[in-house]
């Protein structure tokens, strides 16, 4: 077991101001299967993730949000290489993925994953100390260690190993599954742990629980999140910085109490007006956002929020904006905040004064 | 419609409800005593974790549950009528014309080799005379008051080729198409987008104010519930330990439950570097009940007192009820409700 992260980790290599993983225009289409009348026309794809860049920082909790069909969980499964990207690279701590100072191997080693699913992500025919040794035994550490290992990771997850560690996952609560799969990320002692949606499925009273958890192990393990979640109380409490995916674009970067309190892009603005009220005296009236997200097999052109944007002008229907920074630690992909990207700026001014 | 002779008595009344479910070796209480009216036109929504028995409740309304293996007890009346004496055919006329309901997910809800019109004028046909002809006018008729888009094109859409909001959309639409006083909502915003989740709650309301239907609307999410209830039940192993007027109870929680339920929402709980509040420990199995309170063992004021027995329904409030052994003795409101508990030590 690692103690408390003091010093420096011998695995860093950059220092503290260089990313942990830098992601560059990253992408993955999934090709549709030719039907009868599509056979002659374009190969049709959906455009999951399409050229997304991003940086993930040395200790920070990066939150993600977006609805679904925004290409989160293809991110996270882009993250930890569960499926293969078309194009774009990924640079782990300096060391781009697949060149000789960096293999696959290596990277997952110090990469690891927390699914939804607690149950479906455990092998059933395993113990739980089975199931969190596995993967120490496979990179090359003795069964004996790794399950000693097994025992103090349980232990450290709140979990006594004299009584679970001999158990099978339908022995298990929803809660304690969960609390063995984060064990079982841990047991490699990664540097960086991909949350995808992993207390979504949880009670409240138990999400709270294994969210106090999440922030005890960062502090003992010096570890670095990226924290998918649909529910924005929760984002919003567990990150630094929070970006934001439309239609497999990143279109909002920034600090989560800027963004929170000052949502630049109108997507943002709109995805936290839905939020529900918990005052029945001051109910939400009318619905920020009509309709469903568009199909991401056929996004519309130019800026692909312009079908529900309550902002959008002609330009916004031709152009597409270019992700970028609008002010000093905030970055947007959004006309509005583009220089002469021919977005009339003078209704938004007015519009903001009225609403002040 | 609400039916006017039943205007001023419940269009649903539950007292003492138990449900049990008899599997070899085992019975598990689901739901053990639940008492709840709902009036004409009234929205009341239950609260509560993974079983606490509240889509047992639900289900009960309508006797989803299997014949062989459910054991009822207490009354259970839907407009008047007494659910629990039904034989197959009253039971069948009960489910869609009376009662209706609507699920968490429409694509399992829904029947995936016919088509949404197809599904929405059998329901029409099966409980009114009418042709089918007729009964495709008034399917695009409910398409339309659900607003699908181009609704006479979607009508010939096979549930797969939807969206999330669309379906649930649909799925309403199939409830309401035998006109139904009471419509059971059970977690039916729970799988969807924030963006869309509002949506459809802002539909429900309209439709609700718009044919005077009673619904009972089941969710863990207390935002969601804060959105669309005029009266709220908080649900713990089986009980209802907490009911009353939906703005009430959110700013005036009397039970220890609902406080620390409703505390982990507050302003200011999620603040960052500040440790979450928990409820230590986790409900009880419910084929071993303890003979006192349910929720003794979690509660930060709990005594020996609430080991004995059940505590009875107590009123603090013209609506308001409470299932508390220490109700006189809980701090006032702001005092701290909940001492902090580091997790599994």
């Amino acid at each position: 077991m690692k103690p408390t992260h003091s010093a420096r980790d011998p695995r860093d290599l950059g220092g503290p101001r260089q990313p942990l993983l830098s992601v560059r225009e990253l992408k993955k289409h999934f090709p549709l299967k030719k039907t009868g009348l599509g056979l002659r026309g374009p190969r049709l794809a959906v455009r999951a993730v399409d050229g997304i860049s991003f940086d993930i920082l040395k200790g920070e909790t990066l939150g993600v949000v977006g609805e679904s069909g925004c290409g989160k969980s293809t991110t996270a499964r882009l993250l930890m290489q569960l499926t293969p990207q078309d194009s774009g690279e990924l640079v782990f701590d300096g060391l781009s993925l697949g060149s000789p100072g960096l293999s696959l191997r290596d990277y997952r080693r110090q990469t690891q994953m927390v699914f939804q699913d607690s149950y479906s992500s455990l092998n059933p025919r395993m113990t739980v100390e089975d199931s969190i040794a596995f993967g120490p035994t496979v990179h090359g550490v003795s069964q004996r260690e790794a399950l000693s290992r097994a025992h103090d990771l349980l232990a450290r997850v709140g979990l006594e190993p004299a009584r679970f560690a001999g158990r099978y996952p339908h022995e298990l609560s929803g809660g304690q599954r969960q609390r063995v799969n984060i064990a079982r990320a841990l047991a490699l002692e990664p540097r960086l742990i991909i949350l995808d949606e992993s207390v979504s499925a949880l009670d409240k009273s138990v999400e709270a629980q294994v969210l106090n958890l999440l922030q005890d192990l960062k502090q003992a393990f010096g570890l670095t999140y990226v924290f998918i979640s649909h529910d924005l109380n929760v984002v919003r409490y567990m990150s630094d910085r929070v970006l934001v995916m439309y239609l497999g674009e990143v279109v909002e970067v920034a600090s989560a109490d800027a963004l929170f309190e000052q949502p630049l892009h109108p997507y943002t603005a709109a995805l936290l007006r839905s939020m529900p009220t918990t005052d029945p005296l001051r109910r939400t009236e009318q619905a920020p956002l009509s309709g469903d997200p568009p199909n991401p097999i056929d996004p519309p052109s130019g800026c692909r929020f312009h079908t529900r944007c309550p902002d959008a002008q002609a330009i916004c229907r031709m152009r597409a904006p270019v992700f970028g920074e609008a002010m000093p630690g905030r970055s947007v992909a959004c006309l509005k905040y583009q220089p002469g990207s021919g977005y009339a700026a003078s209704t938004i001014a007015l519009k903001e004064v009225t609403h002040a | 419609m609400p039916d006017m002779q039943t205007a001023h008595s419940p269009m649903i009344r539950l007292h003492d409800l138990q449900v049990e479910f008899r599997v070899p070796g085992k019975r598990v209480q689901a739901v053990n005593g639940v008492n709840l009216e709902v009036g004409p036109g009234e929205v009341v929504a239950l609260i509560g974790e993974s079983g606490s028995g509240k889509s047992v409740t639900l289900r009960a309304l309508m006797r989803l549950h299997p014949e062989r293996t459910t054991h009822y007890a207490g009354t259970l009346e839907v407009a008047g009528r007494d659910v629990l004496k039904m034989g197959k055919r009253e039971l069948a006329q009960l489910r869609g014309s009376s009662v209706a309901m609507i699920f968490q997910e429409p694509l399992l809800a829904l029947d995936p080799v016919y088509t949404l019109g197809q599904q929405i004028t059998e329901a029409i046909r099966q409980h009114a005379p009418v042709s089918r002809a007729e009964a495709r006018a008034r399917a695009l008729r409910l398409f339309e008051k659900v607003r699908i888009p181009s609704p006479e094109r979607r009508l010939d859409a096979y549930p797969h080729e939807m969206s999330g909001g669309m379906r649930q959309r649909a799925m309403i639409a199939l409830a309401l198409a035998c006109e139904p006083q009471v419509l059971l909502a059970d977690e039916p915003t729970t799988a969807l987008d924030a963006t869309v989740q509002i949506q459809i709650l802002l539909l429900l309301r309209e439709l609700q104010r718009e044919l005077g239907l009673s619904i009972v609307f089941v969710t863990h999410d207390i935002g969601a519930a804060a959105e669309i209830a005029d009266r709220m039940a908080v649900m713990y192993a089986g009980r209802i330990i907490e009911q009353g007027p939906a703005a009430e109870l959110l700013t005036r929680p009397r039970h220890p439950y609902t406080r620390a339920l409703l505390k982990s929402r507050s302003e200011g709980a999620m603040q960052k570097g500040r440790r979450l509040d928990t409820i230590q420990g986790a409900p009880p199995d419910l084929s071993r009940l303890p003979a006192g309170c349910a929720f003794a063992e979690r509660c930060a004021f709990a005594a020996e007192t609430c080991l004995g027995g059940q505590p009875e329904e107590t009123r603090v409030g013209p609506e308001h009820s409470v299932r508390c052994w220490r109700l006189d003795e809980l701090p006032a409101q702001g005092g701290p409700v909940q001492r902090a508990e580091p997790v599994n030590g």
